[in-house]
């Protein structure tokens, strides 16, 4: 029997051991039966693949250390045999035969000790605790594992014991035999594979366990998003996915689903509230509309009658087309449609526009100033946002200017537009007072703020959020003109861009700051 | 004008070509698309007017089919989509010019007649003359009776593009396009009162006004 069967035996023990433990087959399969569902979901997937993975790694680790101690045991033993073997070489060499039989019996007797045999050279043996060896053991020297009998055991039926030993030649034909028994090893071995089954087993529960309780909170997360869901689906538009409060990866899933049902809940609010602002707002001016025919109708003998409701239904349909481009403009705007962002200069955009209206300003006593920087890229919908400055603009003169009676009426008909007020101004006190309108753009951080700057009574803070809405429309001005999109246009734009719209109250007056983020390439650059 | 309007909405089309008669023009009327871009191709017209939504071809393709055969009839699309992408992709395909629906006849009007104008070979010209008002495009200076009228550049360029469509009609929102380059409708008359201010100065302090309003469509300038 060579060294090398040592590794063999190791495996093969193993495989022994495993296949020993009871009903283990059993159980796995009736386990199977019972539960075919719960194979098909990712956590039992996830849970075998780590059981296997994990058990596999655990058991090479614990092969591999007993191996090695395994190893380092008989390294032991043999540097062991090895020393003995000399000392004995050296009673002999000094003391001939008989010293090194004394060592031996001395030897023999201690607890723990090693085997030894020394024979002749017919072999009949002369010392040592073995009493036996196969045939042909002593004929050749070197190390090797053989098979011996002790004394202790006495006789015939006594068992066989394994050793490792040493077999040496003396002058004169002298044979001897220096080994430790490998029970040792084998105890030792019995031990590591006791401990490899009770460990692989004890990992493989707490594997399966870990597996099972990652499993179901993997599971139970995306049986609560399902459920969520489903709920919001059915029409319930409050449900939320619950935090368990750990900030792990789960629940910034859960945040984020989280935010992106806000912004589901409300965009379908807002599609309600258009379709109820819509119902009402655009039923009005056409039941205006038609009860004026009707009553046209009912007495259609006057030509001019008849001409003028005609000429007043052509202004109201003008009006409701007006209306709905409004409607699909802030519906677009708001539904991120369309990609048309491009650089343009935004100092040319604005001065463009108060040029346009300055003269429409100073017809009605107002004064239209604006601060502007040198120059100022802006990476946006040049058309959205020309618009939306237009409306804050067209506010601010209908809205935002101290009323004074015979002041600011609205001008300008298509009949005649020459006719406008007068262009001095004077209230009844005879006081002649130029109103003013600020417009100004500037970079702050990285923002671009475009204001409006009106001189009027301005907007009670908690109409702020409201007047942003469609169709709203604050009492005060139900008298002037106007749909009540002006604002939600400006609010749609400004979202559109990934900004935002704030209105302040500067008494006097009011200011409506539409705020873009900066996307130029050349923000840090200034133009000439 | 001989104009061609394919359009399948019969209703529309039969207001069109009545009004387009009774403006002094002549048109015609073809409700399928693959018919009408046959039509174009046979037939010479002044200008074209075609919807974009159209059995078996639509309005950019039949366009797009002209041009491609070197035919560069000016043409005037019409549609219900009239965001500014779908106007830039409509002028992309060939198109001269864009006008959602619901449109005025008028501005309809307008525009066709500007857009012939623009096609006949004036673009060389550098001074516009109407009656006695003379505009200079490359001194930039403008007379009229031999007195010079100093003017700020946007009311040049104003002055400019109504010379340029001198007897015809110019909307509102053709000028908010071509003087301003906005593309919407602004809510308050911001427009009429620049050209107030234009006509106090080149008509008030002479004889004739030349600079007149057109109820219902815009301004015209003309003697």
């Amino acid at each position: 029997m060579m060294r090398s069967d040592t590794k063999r035996w190791a495996f093969s023990d193993l495989l022994r051991h495993v296949k020993s433990a009871p009903g283990w087959r059993d159980a796995v399969s009736s386990f199977f039966k019972r539960f075919p569902r719960f194979f098909k979901t990712i956590a039992f997937k996830v849970l075998a693949l780590y059981t296997v993975a994990f058990s596999i790694l655990a058991t090479v680790f614990i092969l591999y250390v007993g191996f090695s101690s395994g190893q380092i045991v008989r390294g032991g033993m043999m540097q062991l045999i090895e020393d003995e073997v000399e000392l004995l070489v050296e009673e002999f060499e000094r003391g001939g035969i008989r010293d090194m039989v004394e060592a031996v019996d001395r030897r023999s007797f201690r607890p723990n000790a090693s085997l030894y045999l020394i024979t002749d050279p017919a072999g009949r043996p002369l010392a040592g605790n073995i009493s036996s060896v196969p045939p042909g053991v002593l004929k050749q020297p070197g190390m090797f594992n053989i098979q011996y009998a002790r004394f202790e055991e006495g006789g015939e039926g006594a068992t066989n014991h394994q050793a490792l030993a040493r077999v040496f030649v003396l002058p004169g034909g002298i044979r001897a035999i220096v080994g430790r028994d490998v029970s040792e090893r084998e105890q030792f071995r019995t031990v590591i594979f006791q401990a490899l089954r009770t460990s692989v087993v004890v990992l493989i529960l707490i594997a399966v366990l870990s597996a099972f309780l990652l499993g179901r909170r993997f599971t139970r997360h995306l049986s609560e998003v399902s459920e969520t869901s489903r709920e919001i689906m059915e029409g319930n538009l409050s449900g939320r996915i619950p935090l368990s409060g750990s900030g792990d990866e789960f629940d910034q899933l859960s945040a984020n689903l989280n935010q992106m049902l806000d912004r589901i809940e409300q965009l379908l609010k807002g599609i309600k509230q258009v379709s109820d602002n819509v119902a009402h707002d655009l039923k009005t001016p056409l039941t205006r509309m038609k009860s004026r025919i009707e009553q046209a109708l009912r007495d259609p003998s006057d030509a001019e009658e008849l001409k003028a409701v005609l000429e007043s239904t052509l202004t109201e349909c003008d009006d409701l087309i007006h209306i709905f481009n409004a409607l699909l403009s802030i519906a677009r705007a708001e539904a991120g449609e369309g990609q048309s962002f491009a650089p343009f200069d935004g100092v040319e955009m604005v001065s463009g526009l108060v040029e346009l209206y300055e003269p429409e300003a100073e017809e009605r006593g107002v004064e239209l100033t604006s601060d502007l920087p040198e120059g100022l890229e802006i990476v946006g919908d040049r058309q959205l946002i020309a618009q939306a400055l237009t409306n804050l603009l067209d506010n601010a003169l209908k809205y935002g200017i101290p009323h004074m009676a015979g002041v600011n009426d609205v001008h300008g008909s298509e009949n005649d537009p020459d006719a406008g007020p007068d262009a001095s101004h004077t209230d009844r006190l005879g006081n002649t007072a130029r109103s003013k309108i600020a417009l100004s753009m500037k970079q702050e951080g990285e923002a671009i703020l475009i204001s409006v700057t009106d001189c009027g009574p301005g907007i009670p803070d908690a109409d702020h959020a409201r007047v942003k809405e469609r169709f709203v429309r604050l009492d005060e001005s139900r008298t002037e003109p106007g749909s009540g999109l002006g604002l939600s246009l400006v609010n749609a734009v400004a979202t559109r861009h990934g900004g935002a719209v704030h209105l302040e109250n500067v008494n006097p007056g009011l200011r409506v700051t539409l705020s873009l983020p900066n996307l130029s390439a050349n923000k840090n650059k200034k133009l000439d | 004008m001989r104009i061609l309007i394919i359009e399948d909405d019969g209703e529309a089309a039969s207001f069109l070509v009545k009004g387009l008669r009774e403006a002094g023009h002549t048109a015609d009327h073809i409700a399928d698309g693959e018919e009408g871009f046959l039509h174009a191709v046979d037939e010479l017209y002044d200008v074209l007017i075609v919807d974009r939504m159209l059995p078996s071809r639509d309005g950019l393709s039949i366009i797009s089919g002209l041009r491609a055969k070197g035919n560069n009839t000016p043409v005037l699309i019409l549609s219900a989509l009239g965001a500014v992408d779908d106007r830039i992709q409509g002028l992309r395909s060939g198109g001269d010019d864009y006008l959602p629906k619901p449109f005025s006849f008028n501005e309809l009007l307008a525009r066709i007649e500007a857009l012939v104008r623009r096609h006949a070979p004036d673009e060389t010209e550098t001074v516009y003359a109407v009656g006695d008002l003379q505009l200079d495009r490359l001194a930039r200076t403008v007379t009229r009776s031999g007195q010079t009228i100093l003017l700020q550049p946007r009311e040049f360029r104003l002055l400019e593009y109504l010379m340029k469509n001198a007897e015809q009609v110019v909307t509102r929102t053709m000028l908010l396009e071509n003087v301003w380059d906005y593309h919407f409708d602004p809510q308050t008359n911001v427009i009429d009162v620049h050209i107030s201010r234009l006509r106090s100065k080149i008509d008030k302090d002479f004889d004739t006004p030349l600079l007149h309003t057109v109820r219902g469509a815009g301004y015209i300038m003309k003697v």
